[in-house]
């Protein structure tokens, strides 16, 4: 009986040490100096990836590339009243607004955008949880909208206004709010000639799954950049003040602003 | 205070133990360094493939992908029980408790690498990619000082790199029964690394470290377009995350063996010399 209540006792010692190793550990990811020193990783990456390669092109593939079934990620059909109207209308009613540091802020059918220049280019797309697909898009380069625009010279960034409401998962990135799908790049990735607001993957419009009418592709990011459902660009010197602050729907719960890695 | 020199210069005692300089001091900080960060890349690695625990082999890899997965970890409900497995190549092995299915906090949780082996414990991969990419970076910064030192200093090929000798294949026979044998070089013999250790640190320094770096690399979108020779060499980004898989799990193969070798060969002079530099020479014995 001693016996067995001293192999009891060294097995709830075990767990109970086990547990608070755990708990040590966790308690890292929630030190405000600890995770302020291993966020500035963040700035290295984006640093040292801009010199070595500002202006290099994401690899292109070929027809034979494709991936056979394109996964379908994040919102799968925005329920927004909004979305669906536009969505019964065949997008006849949906306008892309440009806006905030811009010479000519200006609307945009999508007739009008599917008569621009497009670029159509075959691309990986790589998520952040680590899966990896491949498409052909095409579309105008944003840097062909953002001259019709004109920035102005304190212009920084592009916000990019999306029309779902996303929820989230809890599995991903702790509690989550729902929010309407926001992201930004800066303008060395708005200007890239890879950077399109695409309308159509593998030659037919987007599908709803993945962002009809019109959704970002920023090819040197991860999938979470590539905002899907665009209603509005805003052209801002800071992306503080749109969403929780973060740049982003996903960088508000925790991930990179910048997703080059 | 004597200097490294002078005491290994110092005549040995004959029949008594004495204190060899062993380890530089360069060797020691990016030793303890490299073992810090590979610690968080190791836990914050399975937590970031939790988040999608399946490698797959080619330019494409997702979900609908079956025919290019060569490996998933999941959990499936086995006549009302949840049951963890892992299929790797073709085959399904039941993995409850360990893989797929673990007991945290007293319930079985579906997860793919259990709580206890990730960093943080719970699902988070927002955190756990934030302190993977600060302690790569740290691999990266340190391995580059440590090779530096060893091409100042030929470390590398004076203590680490096999030659010919070590690699004859009677010395490599011998080097294995003496490892099977538990039985551990004295005197002179000490002093020096034999090849199966030459063989082991050589491959961590020079193939896995490298090879866990450039694939790592591989995975980066931007790094893609900017180094592009890397998807070249390995065919694609879902090839760079199975070798990257691969090459952590050698990794951390690696480290179980070390640690457990440090322990049968004496952990207090083997760890005193990776700290102080100061290693134990014992006398050979009698014949």
């Amino acid at each position: 009986m001693i016996g067995f209540t001293r192999r009891k006792l060294l097995g709830f010692g075990g767990v109970a040490a086990g547990g608070s190793l755990l708990a040590a550990c966790d308690s890292l990811a929630h030190n405000d100096g600890i995770t302020k020193v291993v966020r500035s990783a963040e700035k290295a990456s984006l640093g040292w990836q801009r010199a070595i390669g500002r202006d290099a092109l994401a690899p292109e593939y070929s027809l034979a590339d494709l991936s056979p079934d394109f996964k379908v990620n994040g919102t799968h059909a925005p329920v927004e009243a909004q979305y669906q109207a536009m969505l019964g209308n065949g997008f006849a009613d949906w306008r892309l607004k440009v806006s905030g540091l811009v010479a000519n802020p200006t609307e945009f059918s999508l007739p009008q955008l599917k008569a621009l220049p497009a670029r159509t280019q075959i691309t990986k797309h790589d998520c952040v949880e680590g899966w990896t697909a491949i498409g052909q898009w095409t579309g105008p380069q944003l840097g062909l909208i953002m001259q019709a625009v004109g920035p102005k010279p304190n212009a920084r960034y592009v916000v990019f206004r999306c029309a779902d409401n996303y929820g989230g998962e809890a599995s991903k990135g702790g509690a989550q709010s729902t929010s309407l799908y926001y992201e930004s790049i800066d303008l060395i990735d708005a200007f890239h000639p890879q950077t399109i607001l695409a309308h159509s993957l593998n030659g037919k419009p987007l599908s709803v799954g993945h962002g009809a009418p019109l959704r970002l592709r920023v090819e040197r990011q991860l999938g979470y950049k590539q905002a899907k459902y665009l209603m509005e660009l805003v052209v801002t010197d800071s992306y503080a003040s749109f969403g929780q602050g973060g740049g982003g729907y996903w960088e508000d719960r925790g991930y990179e602003w910048y997703a080059g890695i | 205070m004597a200097t490294a020199a002078e005491i290994n210069d110092m005549p040995a005692p004959a029949g008594q133990p004495y204190l060899f300089y062993r380890h530089a001091l360069v060797v020691r900080a990016t030793h303890w360094i490299n073992a810090l960060a590979i610690f968080f890349l190791l836990m914050t690695g399975l937590n970031i493939f939790n988040a999608h625990p399946s490698l797959y082999w080619g330019t494409h890899g997702a979900n609908p992908d079956t025919a290019l997965r060569w490996l998933q970890i999941g959990a499936q409900n086995v006549g009302g029980s949840l049951r963890g497995f892992i299929d790797i190549l073709g085959a399904r092995i039941d993995t409850t408790g360990l893989l797929g299915v673990s007991t945290h906090n007293g319930a079985p949780s579906v997860i793919g690498y259990p709580a206890w082996a990730t960093f943080p414990s719970y699902r988070d991969l927002a955190t756990a990619r934030s302190f993977h990419f600060f302690f790569a970076w740290v691999l990266i910064v340190n391995g580059l000082a440590y090779l530096a030192y060893s091409l100042v200093t030929g470390h590398l090929r004076k203590n680490i790199i096999p030659n010919a000798h070590d690699l004859a294949p009677a010395n490599i026979a011998h080097d294995v029964v003496q490892h099977a044998k538990l039985k551990f070089p004295k005197g002179e013999d000490a002093k020096r690394y034999h090849v199966l250790q030459k063989l082991a640190y050589g491959g961590v320094v020079v193939v896995l470290v490298p090879l866990v770096i450039l694939t790592g690399l591989g995975m980066s979108p931007a790094n893609n377009a900017a180094w592009p020779w890397i998807l070249d060499i390995v065919g694609g980004r879902p090839n760079a995350r199975s070798l990257h898989w691969v090459a952590a799990n050698l990794i951390a193969i690696f480290i179980i063996v070390h640690v457990v070798m440090v322990v049968l060969a004496g952990p207090y002079n083997e760890i005193r010399s990776m700290i102080t530099g100061k290693f134990r020479i014992d006398p050979e014995t009698a014949k």
